[in-house]
């Protein structure tokens, strides 16, 4: 009798598990894991600096993945941004350190012209990406892998492969190591920009029509939406994000380089993969990229502290890629049975 | 109750003049009590069917009907969930399409098997490759699928690839690959829907040849002079249920509509009070840059149901398209609510109040991904209703969108669930919502009832009422006959790109209409 109800009681734990699986997806709950995880095999892990450190180290790579999800939803991806990335560090960093040589009293004019400089070198990648896409049909995969090889190119040829130094002290002091309320700057710029692109997508014409254009040309064609405008937006606002990532990444490492970028694209494709952005376009939350992104930072982070050699670490990440779809998978087709 | 003597009990009506071989008048295929059943849903229930060899039989019913489920498990590509499949009178299992094959049972469905870049000759062969020495016989293939294709009387090169043949040539390949083996019983699923007139002459031909050395062919269509033409007995699915089988001599198109629907024709169409105002529309001797459209002029006034009938590819569709900004115009004036509207963007159109409804829900229709609210206001996103700046009110969304899906019974109804997890009839819903959701001087409803159930189809029929009686211009462009026949004032006919007639309210007839189908007319 007694076993019988604790069977009973089993099975609707079971079935309550389901149920919050088919509800949230399998990231929540590979994030849950990794935390406790960790926090066994680190005491230092749950410590306040060290998750102050994870959410720092994250920022670059969620404000890049919430612009590669745009450019997703809209069932393309952009293999460019990591020489977005790094078209942005090397022409901000010179033309700071130019204007800086001949200005060394106002670091912040320097500043200033720096980032408008990097800003607009790295929004051009987005907005060459957008016309090839958009206007002449290139398909995303081409068009963003050429781009790839035409951005780091032009990065490693302006600076012949070396660092750029001679960056104002102040703009590493105040975007790189500098914070408020504990957290440091990049943090609260991606927290920022999170909110934006939020809004972007769910509450703006603009975000309805990514989705549409995604999940079917034709259809949104039809109802009147000016595909080409929004499929040029996606690439250009993906690039814009990335640039501005670009620029936190520059004031962190006090340089601009040219290979600072190299690992983004996949990274990025796979935080919003992991977030359940359909490949296929149409689909895909934010807030869930972000937590995408924050998952790959405490993994890494989790993996480090706890001493993993950091060439095992590769393979875990490849290995929790391929899981997660497997497990996405196995999610809709629970979610199927449950719908009928 | 065995097979035999339940055989005794329903014999088959033997069709005259069908050559019966083999089994002395035992059906080639027979079915007891088959049934299928899905999560939520019975696609067959007690089914009983016979097909006699020698013999076309029809299957007739509506799209959800349980006809592509009866036939996929004929061919061995389903499974049924109970019931019993007799084969030249034996019991058969026919797990995969391979067994189904080895009986000599084959289908040719709508959705074509093959593989676009390799040549006619791979495709008919795939599979089954002819080889010499262990390798590939590539001469002796193709020569041997030249003959096949030549003993068929199809005019196809077999070294062709795939990908650059029409349509009707690709549907040729199909069916020179059931006849690749012996044949003994032939699944045609709707083989005339994207045939011309002599393809479909060539196809009945063949049909005649293969009937004579006694294939039994099961033969789906909604066409009902198809089924005069060349059926011998028909069978009547509704709801997965067979409703009753008759001999093709005394399936007229009142009692099929009746037993297909389960309702009388009065109950199925309104009447609608033919009150025609100003003109909407006009197109003036159009013709479009590709040629599926030539010289056609067609008018629209509020208050009025138009119909344009024709057979697939006559350009029916088209005009609509090309009104819309859809295709472009090669020559010829469009005009909407007085405007001069050549080389308008869809946007434009939509603005000035003309509203298309386009005839492929998944193609075109629909983003299957995304829920019912974001998809009904899609078209009207930057009207004040739905956005104010670049904000979406979206709770305004929910509330219009709710209220319409309460109006069309969406069901279930929930706005929020993904337009694809709906049946046919409900996504049919949400495309038509997406119309109702702003000021519209002009419906077109092209293909309206495609794959929806009989209720539906019939709030579908009220609705176009209500919309023509509230003052709007309607067009209806439609390859099911009855819809031109009893929903439509005046009736355009079209062929190969011209409109052969045009038949005013109280002319269009069935005959009127068919016999405008093709060029003889002219």
């Amino acid at each position: 009798m007694a076993e019988r109800v604790m069977e009973r009681q089993a099975q609707g734990y079971e079935q309550k598990l389901q149920q919050i699986f088919v509800a949230v997806g399998v990231l929540p709950i590979l994030l849950v894991v990794a935390v406790v995880l960790f926090s066994f095999m680190s005491d230092y892990f749950l410590s306040f600096n060290n998750i102050a450190n994870v959410l720092r180290q994250s920022s670059y790579l969620t404000i890049v993945a919430l612009g590669q999800m745009v450019v997703m939803v809209t069932a393309g991806f952009d293999l460019s941004v990591g020489s977005t990335l790094a078209v942005t560090s090397v022409t901000s960093a010179l033309a700071m350190s130019g204007i800086a040589a001949g200005n060394p009293d106002a670091p912040w004019l320097a500043i200033g012209g720096g980032v408008v400089v990097g800003f607009a070198c790295g929004l051009s990648v987005g907005i060459i990406n957008g016309l090839g896409v958009a206007l002449l049909s290139v398909s995303p995969f081409i068009m963003t892998l050429g781009m790839a090889s035409v951005g780091f190119c032009a990065a490693l040829y302006l600076t012949a492969g070396m660092p750029v130094r001679g960056i104002p002290y102040e703009f590493a002091d105040t975007f790189g190591s500098g914070g408020f309320l504990g957290l440091k700057a990049p943090v609260w710029v991606a927290l920022v920009l999170f909110i934006a692109v939020y809004l972007l997508m769910t509450w703006t014409r603009f975000g309805r029509h990514f989705y549409a254009v995604g999940g079917n040309i034709k259809a949104a064609a039809l109802s009147g939406v000016n595909t080409r405008r929004t499929l040029f937006l996606a690439y250009a606002i993906c690039a814009a994000l990335t640039s501005i990532a670009g620029l936190l990444l520059t004031a962190r490492m006090e340089t601009g380089e040219a290979n600072i970028g190299t690992s983004m694209p996949l990274q990025s494709i796979a935080a919003c993969v992991i977030a359940g952005v359909s490949l296929r376009g149409g689909t895909g939350k934010v807030p869930y990229v972000v937590l995408g992104a924050l998952f790959f930072g405490v993994v890494e982070n989790g993996m480090n502290v706890s001493g993993v050699s950091s060439y095992l670490q590769i393979g875990v990440t490849g290995l929790i890629l391929i899981f997660a779809a497997v497990a996405d998978e196995f999610r809709r087709r629970l979610s199927a049975r449950t719908k009928d | 109750m065995t097979n035999g003597s339940l055989y005794r009990e329903v014999p088959p009506t033997a069709p005259a003049g069908a050559a019966l071989k083999g089994g002395a008048g035992l059906p080639l295929l027979r079915t007891e009590g088959l049934c299928k059943h899905y999560p939520g849903v019975d696609a067959l229930v007690d089914v009983d069917f016979e097909l006699a060899p020698g013999e076309v039989h029809v299957l007739f019913g509506e799209n959800g009907a349980g006809k592509s489920t009866l036939i996929s498990i004929l061919a061995g590509a389903n499974q049924p969930t109970r019931g019993q499949v007799y084969a030249n009178g034996e019991p058969a299992t026919l797990a995969n399409v391979r067994e189904a094959r080895a009986r000599g049972i084959s289908a040719v469905f709508q959705e074509f098997s093959l593989v676009p870049q390799l040549t006619v000759a791979e495709n008919l062969f795939l599979g089954a490759e002819p080889t010499k020495h262990g390798l590939l016989d590539r001469g002796g293939e193709i020569k041997r699928a030249q003959e096949l294709l030549e003993r068929l009387g199809f005019p196809l090169r077999a070294d062709r690839q795939v990908q650059y043949l029409s349509r009707a040539e690709q549907q040729m390949v199909e069916i020179a690959k059931a006849f690749r083996s012996d044949l003994s019983v032939l699944i045609l699923d709707e083989p005339t829907a994207s045939l011309t007139e002599r393809e479909t002459e060539s196809l009945f031909a063949l049909i005649a040849q293969a009937k004579a050395r006694g294939v039994g062919i099961i033969y789906i269509t909604h066409r009902i002079a198809e089924i005069r033409r060349i059926a011998d007995r028909v069978t009547v699915l509704r709801d997965g249920r067979k409703v009753g089988m008759m001999d093709a001599a005394h399936a007229d198109e009142t009692t099929l509509i009746q037993m297909m629907s389960g309702r009388p024709i009065s109950q199925i169409f309104p009447k609608v009070k033919y009150a025609p105002a100003e003109v909407v529309l006009r197109a003036e001797r159009i013709s479009t840059e590709d040629g599926s459209v030539r010289d056609v002029s067609i008018e629209v006034r509020s208050g009025e149901i138009v119909g344009i009938a024709g057979l697939v590819g006559c350009g029916k569709s088209e005009v609509a398209r090309a009104c819309y900004g859809l295709l472009p115009l090669a020559k010829g004036k469009v005009t909407f609510a007085g405007q001069d509207v050549r080389g308008a963007t869809p946007r434009r159109m939509l603005d000035l109040g003309f509203s298309y409804l386009p005839p492929d829900r998944h193609k075109e229709g629909l983003v299957l991904s995304r829920s019912s609210v974001e998809n009904v206001s899609l078209p009207a996103l930057h009207l004040g209703a739905f956005s104010s700046g670049i904000f979406l009110k979206r709770r305004a969304e929910r509330q219009t969108v709710s209220n319409l899906a309460r109006e069309l019974q969406l069901h279930p109804f929930d706005i929020d669930r993904d337009v694809g997890t709906f049946s046919g009839g409900n996504q049919q819903k949400v495309l038509i919502g997406k119309m109702l959701t702003r000021e519209v001087k002009l419906f077109v409803f092209d293909e309206p009832t495609v794959g929806v159930d009989v209720s539906t189809r019939v709030s579908i029929y009220q609705l176009i009422a209500q919309l023509c009686e509230g003052g709007a211009a309607v067009l209806v462009i439609s390859s099911d006959l009855p819809e031109i026949l009893h929903l439509c004032n005046r009736a355009y006919v079209m062929f190969r790109g011209h409109v052969q007639v045009e038949l005013q309210e109280g002319q269009i007839t069935e005959d009127r209409v068919l016999s405008h189908f093709f060029e003889r007319a002219a």
